[in-house]
């Protein structure tokens, strides 16, 4: 986007948009709306992990006092799913149930307290099944039946997706290095732990249904709603309330939601469902447990040649996002560094646990902890600098990867500078249990490809003008990271007004154009770009109609924007003049990314029209006797592209850093007995004031030629660098290797007692299930100078259908 | 049921982990509020003082910081305002198998302890192996303290460590409805106290090892000690070897350590809360040279993140 | 002494599905008064209904959030004469004559208190779900302590989670809201 010589509101640290709603209570979240006659809903779930249903019984429900309606499997029967290749759920199962939590009816009652007593007199009978709970099991064949039909997997029964890859000379790749070195690591899943409750409300009149609901996309529950129910989509509304925190866990459409909508039209009435704390736990779709096995290949200076990833995800119950999960785990490696030659396998199997999905960096923590910690080592094996090691490596900008993903700005060398510096790396004081670690990450301004396929784009927006003044309309949504802010931002500092002058409505498919939601850090790149394309159009009107007024013909550049003004005249005027002269005024903006990836199936997975990267130094006190860790500081710079509001990009990257902490620390999603172990916020451990350390924030910009203002995604990558750089750091202070997130005290131990036992100095997995990956798509690498995308792109692999063997 | 602060019995009311037909709430008793006394003469706490008053208490803080420091590290600070000193004493046995929602535990299978016949942490064993949980007993019975009760049938004066029984089920041996009116804490009379708590965060989680000591030195040597754990079995386990072993000892890195190795030993914690049970158990032999550390140079501080 | 009915905590065997009714038509209910945000209010509602409950249902005051109803998050925090307390654990019944605050009882969106201003100021609220509650806990703390350290003010709202900010910017904001306290 051209660069504009001044920028107004755009990089000031202004407050939040909704800030005074938020401060003071008023802001409405779902949980928080009460509707007349309002109904109450609680939802009856699974008792086991791995059953059959063989009858479901509720005529006592039926009959208790109060009870409004009650729904079982019968009435829900089509299923869905986010991805259109894994529409395996449905709002209550019928057939099978396949986790501690899997819904299985619904009440829908006067008073809270009657629907749950309702649920207790539903009798359901179970034949139970042989559950399965590790990725080691799931890679077997099935005690006695798979968990999904054989529609949904492949061999073995429980196996739900497996990809295959190799860009370049693998073989080649490897005989050119002087050392080779493999690493097995092991990350185990957590959960997003929004404070707020899953919480949606519905009401049924004139045959139109309303949904409020917790989302971070409307979009896509709008789709699940009416394919599910049975209605045109233009029945439905979807309205994201006031939003309690996602981090992905919101993302996916959800029982609770179809459920409450069902009820609403049986009954007439409105009706709400909140989760309980246990149940959220349930909903997951949190951070998938992935087990990994990698092999490079390095000069004897530290130069990779070639690198070869396995991984494994354990799925859950359902497909979710997994089939792009799994990809996720193998694609932006080759986004931090230059690897010239790259294979990738992975496999996603299903297991009777509580779904897997997309959290914060969705599918990229766990092998960036192994990548950098296996970098690390090979540093250690070398006798190099670590940091040396990795900066040789790292990507340049404005170069495509082995794998087809174009990078642009990169800001790796800078962020790498500010954290050397600030944190004194290389002047640290080498003393044993004291210890810093370096990591570096990379993360998607929002995905290239949509969720399901279609040549639409990705982010609408409506501007409105008026005498009134003007309104933004976008479909994205404020889910706490700022989108509203920035949206409100960037129109205003193309208006020329104040941001606090620009009235959005955002997140009501009624109301606002198609957004495809905050996932993926995907807002401020995209439905920031389709401000910017709209905002500019509006303010051409408002120019042609002001220079008609003050005579200017030709160059209307001379007519100035800006401290509420147009040329001439106010804002206000403005918007009269051109009210008058060209009748009601409305302008749309839209964003389509480009096709950027490879000439290959499966390229959509990994390509983004921006990366946005990090780097991370921590620093740790760690002690041999007790193996108690404590982080004493962490410096992370971000190349955000452009800060269009430098007080959120901060308060992304120092939250990011937080769940970064708890992951590595202490957050597990941990089963025993084939249920969750402890689905609570007292024993599923969140890191509180007292255990979060100083952390300092720089903020870098690379202004990147395609972002709005050069601007990149801040929500997701700087979380990815700090749970190696923490186990970097362990390795500093004591010498030991923990290659498993998270590092309890207990590991730490383990790890010292094998070192002083003369053994490997590390506690981590002993090795990786054998997995039948199939056979590989091979992919020529491009050049690393060919930065084309879209039509060129297009025009460019027509060319070569045929001459290129992919 | 009695009820206090309810921050123990009303989260278990909510997860069904008891079902009263009534609960008699003690927050009306104004005069259960008060504290007298002081350091010389010793200081008698009302039950229903809450944790954070004892924390603060200057005259307190000043007689037992050893007291003052557990009552200060019990759970967090919202929470800390309502819980009682009384309802510490009294909190109900932990277990991560059955401090869990009805739901949870039906699809689990309900244990012993509530609803069910088998412990599922040792399912061969005929008796409930829940955790003592609360953090201000070891001291107060480290330092000899008594509570008073008052039932039905009168008031009695007993030793805080009188009432606890070995059972993860019935924990305390009181009668139903005796009432824990106050705690006598004695003169300090150059007593020193201490606690060292083992928890994953450094606030909102119960202990899931603790160690409370009270020592008395002629200035050189130790006279009296005595060492009492939280967190490691269904009661506040004493170390009666430890106190002995210390009488007649200085307070050197050593002899520190071979008492706390000693301590150590009754420490039984079984996989049944948070964090690796052998490692909690290594553990408790550090928080009892924490505790006595610091009961020797009367310093402030907790374990690592605790 | 409080004496009261409790059936919350009741398990419902089938058997007793015919008494639901019962149960819920008879539930013990409770005239009481209660000092919110400087009002008296007059409320008639079962006893075992926590105050989280009646705030929010009965009196509308949704400013005050949950994450656990269980003792674990801090999130439903109020203060309770001045001191946070959690409000999905107390029942309205043992309170009384305690003069209850919540978020709505802080400035109002005209005039905002410091505390609100610097949280507003320093984007310490990002999805804002655990703010009331923090707001609450602050204002607590900078009433008994103008001029706290990094780590009272840690030590003070530790039992408050909050999953978005990790805590950096709440931090600063008690500290911008205490400085400005005390020069203005
Ligand atoms: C999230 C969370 C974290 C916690 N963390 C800790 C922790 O770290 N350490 C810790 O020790 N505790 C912890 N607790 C438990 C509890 O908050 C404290 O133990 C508190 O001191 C209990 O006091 P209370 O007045 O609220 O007890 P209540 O809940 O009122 O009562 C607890 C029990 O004692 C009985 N009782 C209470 N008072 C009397 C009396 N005067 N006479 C006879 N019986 C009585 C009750 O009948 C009940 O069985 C935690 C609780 C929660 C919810
Ligand atoms: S120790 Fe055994 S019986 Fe006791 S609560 Fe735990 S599982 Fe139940
Ligand atoms: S709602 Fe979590 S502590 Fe009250
Ligand atoms: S701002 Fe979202 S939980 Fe604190």
């Amino acid at each position: 986007m051209a660069e504009r010589q001044e920028l107004k509101v755009v990089g000031r640290p202004l407050p939040r948009v909704d800030a005074a709603a938020k401060v003071t209570g008023v802001a409405v979240y779902a949980d928080d709306l009460h509707l007349p006659r309002m109904l109450h809903c609680r939802i009856l779930r699974s008792p086991h992990p791995h059953a059959r249903i063989v009858s479901v019984d509720a005529t006592a429900a039926r009959r208790i006092p109060g009870v409004k309606a009650v729904l079982t499997g019968q009435d829900l029967p089509i299923r869905f799913g986010i991805l259109p290749v894994s529409q395996d759920e449905r709002a209550l199962e019928s057939e099978k149930v396949r986790y501690v939590g899997d819904p299985v009816a619904a009440v829908a009652a006067v008073e809270e307290e009657i629907a749950e007593a309702a649920l207790r007199s539903i009798r359901v009978e179970y034949e139970l099944l042989q559950p399965v709970m590790s990725i080691e099991e799931a890679l077997q064949e099935p005690p006695d039946e798979p968990i999904h039909d054989r529609a949904y997997t492949r061999q073995p029964a429980n196996l739900h997706r497996r990809v295959n890859y190799e860009f370049g000379d693998l073989e080649a790749g490897f005989a050119a290095a002087d050392h080779v070195r493999e690493d097995v690591f092991f990350f185990q899943g957590n959960t997003h732990l929004p404070m707020e409750q899953h919480s949606a409300v519905a009401t049924y009149v004139d045959g139109r249904l309303t949904l409020w609901s917790s989302t971070q996309v409307v979009h896509y529950v709008h789709r699940t709603l009416a394919k599910v129910l049975e209605l045109p989509m233009n029945r439905v509304r979807v309205i994201g309330a006031v939003h309690g925190g996602g981090f992905g866990g919101k993302t996916d459409p959800f029982s609770h939601e179809i459920v409450v909508a069902r009820l609403a039209m049986v009954t007439g009435r409105p009706v709400k469902c909140t989760l309980t704390r246990e149940e959220v736990f349930y909903a997951h779709r949190g951070r998938h447990p992935v087990m990994m096995w990698v092999r490079t290949g390095v000069t004897r200076g530290g130069r990779i040649t070639g690198q070869h990833w396995r991984t494994a995800l354990d799925g859950g119950a359902y497909g979710s996002y997994g089939a792009a999960s799994v990809f996720y785990t193998g694609t932006l490696q080759t986004v931090t560094y230059d690897i010239p030659a790259y294979k990738f396998e992975g496999v996603r199997v299903f297991t009777n646990k509580a779904p897997c999905g997309p959290k914060r960096g969705h599918g990229t923590p766990q092998p960036r902890f192994a990548l950098e910690l296996h970098l690390e080592k090979i540093a250690v094996d070398l006798g190099l600098d670590p940091v040396e090691l990795k900066r040789q490596n790292f990507v340049k900008p404005f170069t495509r990867s082995v794998n087809w993903l174009r990078v642009t700005s990169c800001g790796l060398e800078e962020c790498t500078e500010k954290v050397l510096a600030a944190s004194g790396y290389r002047r640290r004081e080498r003393r044993p249990g004291r210890g810093m670690g370096f990591a570096v990450s990379a993360y998607m301004s929002g995905a290239g490809t949509a969720i399901y396929w279609n040549d639409m784009p990705h982010s609408e927006v409506n501007l409105k003008v008026d005498r009134t003044g003007v309104t933004a309309f976008c479909g994205a949504m404020e889910i706490g990271q700022g989108s509203d802010s920035v949206l409100a931002l960037v129109v205003a500092e193309e208006l020329g007004i104040g941001p606090g002058e620009v009235r959005l409505t955002t997140a009501d498919t009624d109301l606002t154009p198609v957004d495809l939601g905050s996932y993926s850090s995907r807002v401020t790149f995209m439905a920031g770009n389709a401000a910017l394309e709209a905002a500019r159009r509006m303010r051409l009107l408002l120019v042609e109609a002001v220079a008609e007024k003050m005579g200017v013909r030709g160059d209307l550049s001379e007519i100035e924007v800006g401290d509420g003004r147009v040329g001439d005249f106010s804002f206000e005027e403005a918007c009269e003049l051109a009210t008058a002269r060209f009748g009601a005024l409305s302008s749309t903006g839209s964003y389509t990314p480009p096709r950027m990836g490879g000439p290959f199936k499966g390229s959509g997975v990994g390509p983004s029209p921006a990366y946005s990267y990090s780097a991370c130094v921590l620093a740790l006190e760690a002690d041999a006797r007790t193996g108690l860790v404590r982080v004493e500081r962490v410096w992370i710079a971000h190349d955000v592209g452009r800060a269009i509001n430098p007080l959120l990009v901060a308060g992304q990257v120092e939250g990011s850093v937080y769940m970064g902490l708890g992951e590595a620390l202490m957050e597990e999603q941990a089963y025993r007995k084939g249920r969750h172990k402890w689905p609570s916020m007292l024993e599923y451990k969140s890191p509180t004031f007292v255990d979060m350390p100083e952390v300092e924030t720089f903020i870098v910009e690379t202004i990147d030629p395609e972002g709005p203002y050069g601007a990149k995604e801040a929500g997701q990558g700087p979380l990815l660098p700090v749970i190696p750089a923490l186990n970097a750091a362990l390795h500093d202070a004591l010498g030991i290797w923990i290659d498993e997130v998270p590092v309890t005290p207990e590991k730490v131990l383990r790890a010292l007692e094998a070192k002083s036992k003369g053994q490997p100095p590390r506690h981590g997995p002993k090795g990786f299930p054998a997995v039948d990956y199939g056979a590989p798509i091979r992919v020529e690498p491009p050049d690393p100078r060919d930065m084309r995308v879209g039509e060129e792109l297009e025009a460019a692999f027509r060319e070569a259908e045929g001459r290129r063997l992919c | 049921m009695l009820v206090a602060g309810g921050t123990d019995l009303y989260p278990k009311l909510k997860r069904r982990q008891f079902d009263p037909d009534t609960l008699i709430g003690l927050s009306g008793l104004e005069e259960l509020r008060r504290v007298t006394g002081d350091a010389r003469s010793g200081l008698r706490l009302g039950a229903l003082v809450t944790l954070a008053e004892a924390a603060e208490h200057s005259a307190l803080v000043q007689a037992h910081p050893g007291y003052a420091e557990a009552a200060g590290l019990v759970s967090s600070p919202p929470l800390r305002n309502v819980g009682t000193i009384g309802g510490n004493l009294c909190v109900d046995t932990r277990c991560n198998y059955y401090d869990m929602t009805y739901e949870w535990r039906e699809s689990v299978g309900f244990c012993l302890k509530k609803d069910g016949d088998i412990c599922l942490v040792a399912p061969g064993s005929p008796r409930c192996w829940a955790i003592s949980s609360s953090d201000t007993a070891p001291v107060a019975i480290a330092l000899g303290a008594t509570v008073t009760l008052v039932g039905p049938e009168g008031e009695r004066e007993l030793p805080v460590s009188a009432p606890y029984r070995d059972d993860g089920i019935e924990y305390l041996a009181k009668r139903p409805f005796e009432v824990l009116v106050s705690l006598r804490l004695p003169p300090t009379d150059g007593v020193r106290t201490a606690y060292a708590k083992l928890r994953r965060r450094g606030s909102i989680d119960f202990p899931i090892a603790g160690a409370g000591v009270a020592l008395k030195t002629d200035g050189h040597c130790v006279e009296w000690a005595r060492l009492v754990m939280s967190g490691v079995g269904s009661h506040p386990v004493e170390a009666p070897a430890a106190g002995e072993f210390l009488a007649g000892k200085q307070l050197t890195a050593e002899v520190i350590a071979a008492a706390a190795e000693l301590a150590a030993k009754p420490a039984k914690p079984l996989d049944n809360a948070d964090l690796n049970h052998f490692w909690r158990k290594r553990m408790v032999r550090v928080l009892v040279e924490q505790a006595l550390e610091r009961a020797a140079t009367q310093d402030q501080g907790v374990l690592g993140r605790g | 002494m409080n004496k009261f009915d409790l059936r919350l905590a009741r398990p419902y065997a089938p058997q007793q599905f015919a008494m639901l009714n019962e149960l819920y038509r008879d539930v013990q209910r409770e005239a009481l008064r209660l000092r919110v945000n400087g009002e008296d209010v007059e409320i008639l509602v079962p006893v075992h209904k926590t105050l989280l409950e009646v705030l929010r249902e009965d009196m509308g005051l949704t400013g005050t959030k949950h994450g656990c109803e269980l003792g674990e998050c801090g999130t439903c925090t109020v203060l309770v004469d001045g001191r946070p307390q959690l409000s999905c654990l107390l029942l309205p019944i043992q309170l009384g004559r305690n003069e209850i605050t919540t978020v709505e009882g802080l400035g109002g969106t005209a005039q905002l208190t410091p505390l609100q201003q610097a949280f507003a100021e320093l984007g310490a609220a990002q999805c804002g779900y655990c703010t009331p509650a923090m707001l609450l806990a602050a204002t607590s703390l900078l009433r008994q302590e103008p001029k706290p350290t990094r780590q009272t003010i840690r030590e003070a709202l530790a039992g408050n989670l909050c999953r978005c900010t990790g805590y950096v910017k709440i931090v600063e904001a008690v500290e911008l809201a205490a400085e400005r306290t005390r020069h203005g």
